[in-house]
């Protein structure tokens, strides 16, 4: 076997080719035919970044409503019924709309067939209906805000969901096809996975994003079904009363929370596991060293996939479903720490001795650890039946799941952003501002939420658009935090644009990564590869060039 | 990463012989692994099909649970005067009508594989016509129901002593049964869409020996539909 070459860039390695993907067909109407993933991916990423920034709206406005208890904004008073719509949008548009979609549509519709050594995806057509699908959703998720208004929060509880006017049989619709394209797009990862491997890669040959993006891939087409029937039966409850979910005519609301989160439990790891998915990938490869654990880490991708299905009922612990379950699933929520810890220990020990640098993406990566620590173990609070029943509801609730969603997979898929940028677009972004980016966001993040976990455990009820004098200052430190946020942000989207502006000066491989992509231009000519990729030996093989040959 | 690159395999579009099929897509070396790839597709497509009727089922086993009574004398109605006893007649002949349709499927996929394709289009066209059949039977047995007004939620109206208006379950039997058999009559409608696009491939001499993937493809969704419809008929018409 042939030791690997890891000296870092390549540049001027060989002459770039003329023609890429992005220029080698020119026109609205090629981008909106394509069916290359990687033009697919670009749009993906417009697309749910325009609804990130969306979501991001509304979330400032959620906090600045929060600033004071007179519960105003811009000096203007503000009803409860318009902050209901403020988070119900904030939730909705960035789960479905952003989070969901956002890395197995863009990031990984790009890399995952370069990592295989792939020409395309299995299905290309497929690929691009699912896009489309999203825009339909997306389109009918924003009409179904502006035509009328939807305040159910994104979890569409029943009975208020059935009573409640508005427009929300229209926004559950939106989701049901959305659902759809989230399910083309897993289908077409499996099918991907399974049959396109390069020539010499076996399953353990694999990068272990290609396994994180697997597992995601598993929980969408095996979890999504079920929330497209739920919705269906939620529609048709509304329209006919039909007699399923709401108690007064005979319905059973408790079953419409055991069937949403049924799919909303595995869709958290939808969220979570491509983030660690992109961690994977970092951590080696700045880290300059092999990956600690390969095995263990694809196996716990796997196994949080599967564990991710028996936990569903630990969001009901307290909508009256039986003790006896309320125990199972308590035990069994216990269960997800496993893998999730293997996960994170085996990074570490990546990072232990290796020659650790820290760019743009490595910082990114860190902050994911750090702040992924946080969000899980204040998991164990919640799955444990006697302190859960203290903070169900409250802010203790909303830090948890941010910390987890947006600590560790947004801040995971920015740093996948920046890592792959200059393969996407053939640009190398400011390092420095990259850099400085990535501190804001940790700083802003961390203001953002802790205090949240605090006002959570004093007893601040979430969805409450005032509250009592005494948890101003907390909530007006975290109000200031979104700012800073919003700020990062900002500076993430002028820091990338502005290399949009310089003539194409990236390497094929600016980290001196080991995976499949980094072997071909950037930007990549249309088919991928001049030639067909074989590998030779195993992912992440970081050992020195052997000197005689 | 070291490669090594061979142009056994650098261009994309013909098989090992060097012939090139029409219906080979350049991203696949072969047209083995074109087929299947695309069967692994089909695979995965219906498992979520099962796990969308899944919910169903399950919404349907619960509310049965919570009105057994109701469930059980609701699904009397489903049931005709034969020679003076109740029994399914149209469920029965539907269950029995879709069983041929998945045998002349096979038929029709077996003749496509075997380059015989008048056989394939007859197989299909038959298969298509059995389609018809269930779903004018289906009709037929649709309207009876709108006729007595056992109709979902809102729209119950049967007035006879039997089945009271406004007793709960009632109403929520007839929801379902007309949601898990209108989902299924969809994908049957949807089924006979594929199977006219596939006869006039098949016309055109699309499939051979080496290339018949849609019908292969479209015939297990057809057993799929059969087979949905196997477990809704003793849920609906055999409960007692």
């Amino acid at each position: 076997m042939e030791p690997v070459v890891t000296s870092g860039a390549r540049i001027g390695d060989r002459p770039r080719p003329k023609k890429n993907y992005l220029n080698e067909t020119k026109g609205i109407w090629s981008w909106m035919t394509t069916v290359d993933h990687k033009r697919i991916g670009i749009m993906y990423l417009v697309g749910t970044l325009i609804a990130f920034l969306l979501g991001g709206i509304f979330a400032l406005l959620v906090r600045l409503t929060l600033l004071t208890p007179a519960h105003k904004l811009f000096g203007l008073q503000v009803t409860a019924e318009t902050y209901n719509r403020f988070f119900t949008l904030h939730g909705a548009i960035m789960v479905f709309l952003f989070i969901i979609p956002s890395i197995p549509g863009s990031l990984t519709n790009f890399v995952l067939p370069l990592m295989l050594g792939a020409k395309d995806v299995a299905f290309p057509k497929l690929n691009l209906a699912s896009f489309y699908l999203w825009i339909v959703g997306a389109v009918m998720a924003i009409a179904s805000m502006i035509i009328g208004a939807v305040d159910t929060g994104w979890t569409f509880y029943t009975p208020y969901s059935t009573t409640t006017s508005g427009t929300v049989t229209l926004m559950t619709a939106a989701v049901f096809v959305l659902g759809f394209s989230s399910i083309f797009t897993g289908l077409n990862f499996i099918a991907t996975v399974h049959k396109l491997r390069a020539p010499g890669m076996g399953w353990f040959d694999m990068p272990l994003f290609v396994w994180g993006m697997y597992s995601t891939a598993v929980i969408q087409v095996l979890a999504t079904p079920v929330l497209g029937i739920t919705l269906v039966l939620l529609m048709l409850e509304r329209v006919f009363q039909i007699g399923i979910f709401d108690s007064r005519i005979g319905g059973d609301p408790v079953l419409f929370q055991h069937f949403f989160w049924f799919y909303s439990h595995p869709a958290v790891y939808i969220m979570i596991l491509p983030g660690m998915a992109i961690i994977s990938e970092l951590i080696p490869t700045f880290s300059r060293k092999t990956i600690f654990g390969y095995r263990a880490i694809a196996y716990s991708s796997i196994s949080l996939a599967l564990v991710s299905f028996i936990v569903w009922g630990h969001h009901m612990f307290v909508a009256g479903q039986s003790q006896l379950a309320t125990v199972v699933f308590s035990a069994l929520t216990f269960l997800v720490a496993i893998p999730s810890g293997v996960k994170v220990f085996n990074w570490l020990c990546t990072m232990y001795q290796g020659n650790i640098s820290l760019e743009t993406p490595m910082l990114y990566a860190i902050s994911f650890l750090m702040l992924f620590a946080i969000g899980g173990l204040t998991g164990i609070f919640l799955g444990t039946l006697s302190t859960d029943v203290h903070l169900t509801d409250t802010y203790f609730v909303v830090a948890h799941f941010h910390y987890v969603m947006m600590g560790s997979t947004v801040t995971a898929f920015i740093g996948g952003l920046y890592y792959w940028w200059p393969k996407m677009t053939g640009r190398m972004y400011s390092e420095k501002w990259g850099r400085v980016t990535a501190v804001i966001w940790f700083i802003g993040f961390n203001a953002t939420f802790l205090p949240q976990f605090i006002l959570g455990s004093r007893g601040m009820p979430r969805r409450y658009y005032n509250y009592l004098d005494q948890f101003q200052p907390l909530h007006a430190f975290s109000t200031v935090g979104s700012w800073i946020i919003g700020l990062s942000l900002f500076m993430s989207a002028a820091v990338l644009l502005a290399s949009l502006r310089k003539p194409a000066d990236a390497p094929d491989n600016p980290w001196g990564g080991t995976t499949l992509e980094w072997e071909t231009s950037s930007p990549p000519i249309t088919h991928n590869f001049e030639d067909q990729p074989v590998l030779e030996h195993e992912p992440y093989d970081y050992r020195p060039k052997a000197v005689t040959h | 990463m070291s490669t090594t690159t061979t142009d056994v395999h650098s261009h994309g579009g013909h098989d090992e012989h060097g012939e090139h099929n029409p219906y080979h897509q350049h991203h696949f070396t072969t047209m083995e692994q074109q087929f299947d790839t695309s069967k692994l597709g089909m695979w995965l497509f219906i498992v979520t099909e099962i796990l969308l009727f899944g919910g169903l089922f399950v919404g349907f086993g619960l509310m049965q649970h919570r009105y057994p009574g109701e469930f059980i004398e609701a699904h009397e109605h489903l049931k005709q005067d034969v020679f003076g006893s109740a029994f399914p007649l149209y469920g029965a002949i539907n269950t029995i009508v879709l069983l041929i349709s998945s045998w002349t499927m096979v038929m029709g996929v077996n003749a496509a594989q075997t380059n015989q394709q008048k056989k394939t289009v007859r197989y299909l066209v038959v298969t298509i016509l059995l389609a018809c059949v269930f779903l004018c039977i289906k009709y037929v047995e649709y309207a009876h129901k709108f006729h007595d007004g056992l109709l979902p939620g809102i729209f119950y109206a049967h007035q006879s002593e039997d089945l009271i208006k406004g007793t709960h379950g009632y109403a929520t039997f007839f929801a379902f049964y007309f949601m898990m058999t209108g989902l299924h009559g969809i994908h049957v409608l949807v089924g006979i869409g594929l199977l006219s696009w596939l006869v006039m491939r098949a016309r055109r001499g699309d499939f051979t020996s080496e290339y018949y993937t849609p019908v292969d493809l479209v015939g297990l969704y057809w057993h799929v539909v059969d087979m949905i419809w196997i477990y809704l008929f003793p849920l609906y018409y055999l409960i007692s």
